[in-house]
């Protein structure tokens, strides 16, 4: 079979045929690629966006931004980084992985999956597009009304926010859809629902917190765009329109948004700890059925973005009782993972680095997520930069830093050459360091008063000196990522080749070659145990004798 | 590019066992299972957002004064019937008719446009006697709801007029089994939320 790439790029016209290739490409694994290169240039934007921002808040009374372009930045870096970085990361990865880990030739739908991308890439393009238009929106992620209706936002930007939003989201779905079927019906012989690999349970459960948290959103999106265009009230408090139905309705969505980011970073780590301390997954059950938990519990504590509402003392105490049973599911994971790395020969690649940083990073943010859980406690810090640091601490260092697992760890099955060790080691301990020097003083700032989302403050309040830290810090991340890109170039020059399975790993995708032939696998493998791999390479002592 | 030369076909263990039963998940079930549950938490929350404003006007607009429970009615025998006929209509096809699976689809199609129609005048009448989306929280919350249910009625008409030419030009049609089958199930959903709008919009709420 001649693929695209078999031919020669001589001519224009070759470069022609390559481009035409990719566009009208209905293979998951491609698919997975351009989704993956549109998180990362989304990435690079989202984070210049982020230290503009930081730029105007070194110092006092900073002259870099106008309150407006400032609130532009803050705006357009959080719909960046959620919606154009973490989810087609994510849905990149799985739409890469997910079919190889199953043993299946493609997803599902194959069509409905380049939508998905398409939609997804439209959705980002129109966001953008905004600043064509007479300016980026400048309403905040979550754009709470009545702030984004037509009497308080004239432009058009709120408009395309609004659109860019329905459209990648309408992807999103549809990409949740496409899983879901694939995950339930093409799965090679004998692999049973007790013997997925869990990056694959994580994304199942993942699908459907798309299914049923995605929709609200959408829902939402249509009534304030019917506010906007055609005059309706749903939103409008002047004609009786409540401004809290859109709070409630965007974090019925926004809160599970954020196990739909984290959760596959769960799947990521679970994956490679394992491999990297050489030990089974200690409690495979516990961590699906923990993660099933998570779920289901990640409907019922939207209102702890709320808190500072006042909406009763008892919907208050329902939604902090919530958010810290939370812990416990989580609780027990982070237990599975450390009892895994128990006793285990760990080679600290850069996969296992970041799946220790993630460990690490992921837990402070869950420890001061257990502290706004609490009401009171939430009534003090709302608004502030602590808010701020925590869920950066829970997005960065908990998505980002499982992303970055993911990617050294599967990038050498898409392309046929490892990163950089070094380099990845460089890159990952600038990260960190760059990281906590950001988001940490961030705490302190906060707990000193410091609003969050304020483009200037006045000297003598004693945050110069953990503004200035927080910028070195993002100016050191920056000097991280732009080592990463640089590991990514010499790699796909001159990496070491990978060969089939470079990590000795024992899940399907390491089957098959690197990268895998458009059809996946030669031969439909057939499964016995959770590590098929494992069985193959011993046959003395399979898996499924002991499972 | 790595060729399939290099990949040596694996021993996957027993030769034994290989046959396998049919599955219970299919691809095309899961799928549309899938998307309705997502369609369930679309219109769960136009509904919430109908209840939460329900009563909330002053005036002479509101639903106990405009709104008119035969025409609702009339609504719901077409669309009840017509779910009887599509399911007609799949086992029809199921069952290797041919015939019988268009002329049921076709009646199937007349129903729901029976529908749009009487939905048509309610809605004329409704902004003759000056209710509109602009109108008050009432007219804001109805026309979407009501309106986003018609549109889906809209698009199942659309899928079933596509798989009605499909299956009068073809001669085998046994692959139309599934899409037929898939597009009922879509097409008894929409049926459902109707129920629950008739109780929620027309009854409940009135």
């Amino acid at each position: 079979m001649t693929t695209v790439a078999d031919i020669p790029a001589r001519s224009s016209v070759d470069i022609t045929m390559r481009l035409h290739g990719w566009v009208t490409t209905v293979d998951h694994k491609r698919l997975g690629i351009m989704y993956i290169v549109t998180g990362l240039v989304f990435f690079i934007v989202g984070g210049i966006e982020a230290l503009l921002m930081r730029w105007q808040l070194f110092t006092s009374d900073g002259q870099v931004l106008s309150g407006t372009t400032f609130n532009q930045m803050f705006t357009m870096h959080g719909t960046t980084m959620i919606f154009f970085v973490a989810m087609p990361m994510i849905f990149g990865i799985a739409n890469y992985v997910v079919p190889l880990m199953i043993g299946a030739r493609d997803m599902a739908f194959p069509r409905l999956n380049a939508f998905s991308f398409w939609m997804s890439l439209l959705g980002g393009v129109l966001l953008y597009g905004s600043f064509f238009a007479g300016g980026a929106p400048d309403v905040g992620w979550f754009a709470y009304a009545p702030l984004t209706e037509y009497t308080f936002a004239r432009s058009t930007a709120t408009d395309y926010w609004i659109l860019s939003l329905l459209i990648s989201g309408v992807g999103t779905i549809a990409t949740a859809i496409n899983l879901s079927a694939t995950i339930l019906a093409l799965r090679a012989p004998g692999m049973a629902l007790g013997k997925l690999p869990l990056f694959v349970w994580m994304m199942l459960i993942d699908a459907f917190l798309v299914l049923f948290a995605l929709p609200p959103l959408t829902a939402a999106l249509v009534m304030l765009l019917l506010d906007r265009q055609l005059g309706a009230h749903f939103f409008d408090v002047q004609a009786g329109g409540s401004a809290l139905l859109w709070q409630h309705l965007f974090w019925f969505f926004g809160h599970p948004e954020v196990y739909i980011v984290a959760l596959p970073a769960f799947g990521i780590i679970s994956e490679v700890i394992p491999v990297f301390a050489r030990k089974v997954i200690f409690g495979y059950e516990s961590v699906a059925a923990a993660s099933v938990a998570i779920g289901f519990i990640s409907f019922g504590v939207w209102a702890h973005h709320m808190f500072a509402v006042g909406l009763s003392p008892g919907l208050d105490s329902f939604f902090a009782g919530a958010s810290l049973l939370i812990a416990v599911p989580t609780g027990i994971k982070v237990f599975n993972w450390l009892a895994t790395l128990y006793g285990g020969r760990i080679r600290f690649d850069a996969p296992m680095l970041f799946s220790l940083g993630f460990l690490g990073m992921f837990v402070f943010g869950g420890l001061t997520g257990i502290m706004l859980a609490a009401a009171p406690i939430d009534w003090q810090f709302t608004d502030s930069y602590f808010v701020v640091g925590h869920f950066h601490y829970v997005l960065f260092g908990g998505t980002v830093f499982g992303l970055m697992a993911a990617f050294y760890y599967w990038w050498p099955k898409m392309t046929g050459r490892m990163l950089g060790r070094r380099l990845g080691q460089w890159h990952f301990w600038l990260l960190l360091i760059g990281f906590n020097l950001t988001f940490g003083p961030m705490h302190v700032s906060g707990l000193l008063g410091m609003p969050r989302r304020i483009y200037t403050y006045q000297a003598g309040q004693g945050w110069e000196l953990w503004n200035q830290l927080t910028t070195i810090g993002a100016v050191i991340q920056g000097i991280a990522m732009a080592l990463f890109i640089l590991n990514v170039l010499i790699s796909l020059r001159r990496g070491e080749l990978a060969g089939d399975d470079p990590w000795d790993a024992w899940t399907l995708e390491w089957a098959t070659t690197s990268p895998p032939a458009e059809y996946n696998f030669e031969t439909i493998p057939e499964v016995r145990s959770r590590r098929p791999l494992w069985d193959l390479k011993h046959p003395d002592d399979p898996d499924w004798k002991h499972e | 590019m790595t060729t399939a030369d290099s990949m040596s076909p694996r021993d996957w263990g027993s030769a034994s066992g290989t046959a396998h039963a049919e599955p219970v998940f299919q691809a095309g079930r899961c799928g549309m299972v899938a998307f309705l549950a997502s369609e369930v938490a679309f219109f769960g929350t136009l509904i919430v957002a109908y209840l939460k404003y329900l009563g909330a006007d002053n005036g002479e607009l509101t639903p106990a004064n405009m709104l008119h429970l035969p025409t609702a009615l009339v609504n719901t025998a077409l669309l009840v019937s017509s779910s009887i006929t599509i399911a007609w209509a799949a086992t029809a096809l199921a069952r290797g008719s041919h015939k019988a699976a268009c002329r049921w689809l076709a009646l199937t199609v007349l129903l729901g446009l029976g529908f749009l129609g009487v939905t048509a005048s309610e809605w004329y009448d409704l902004i003759s006697r000056g209710l509109t989306l602009r109108t008050n929280l009432f007219g804001t919350t109805y026309f979407t709801l009501i309106g986003f249910h018609a549109g889906h009625v809209t698009l199942g008409l659309l899928a079933m007029i596509c798989l009605l030419a499909i299956l009068s030009s073809q001669k085998q049609v046994g692959f139309l089994a599934e899409p037929v089958e898939l597009v009922s199930w879509y097409w008894h959903f929409v049926d459902g939320v109707w129920i629950v709008l008739l109780l929620v919009v027309y009854i409940l709420g009135r």
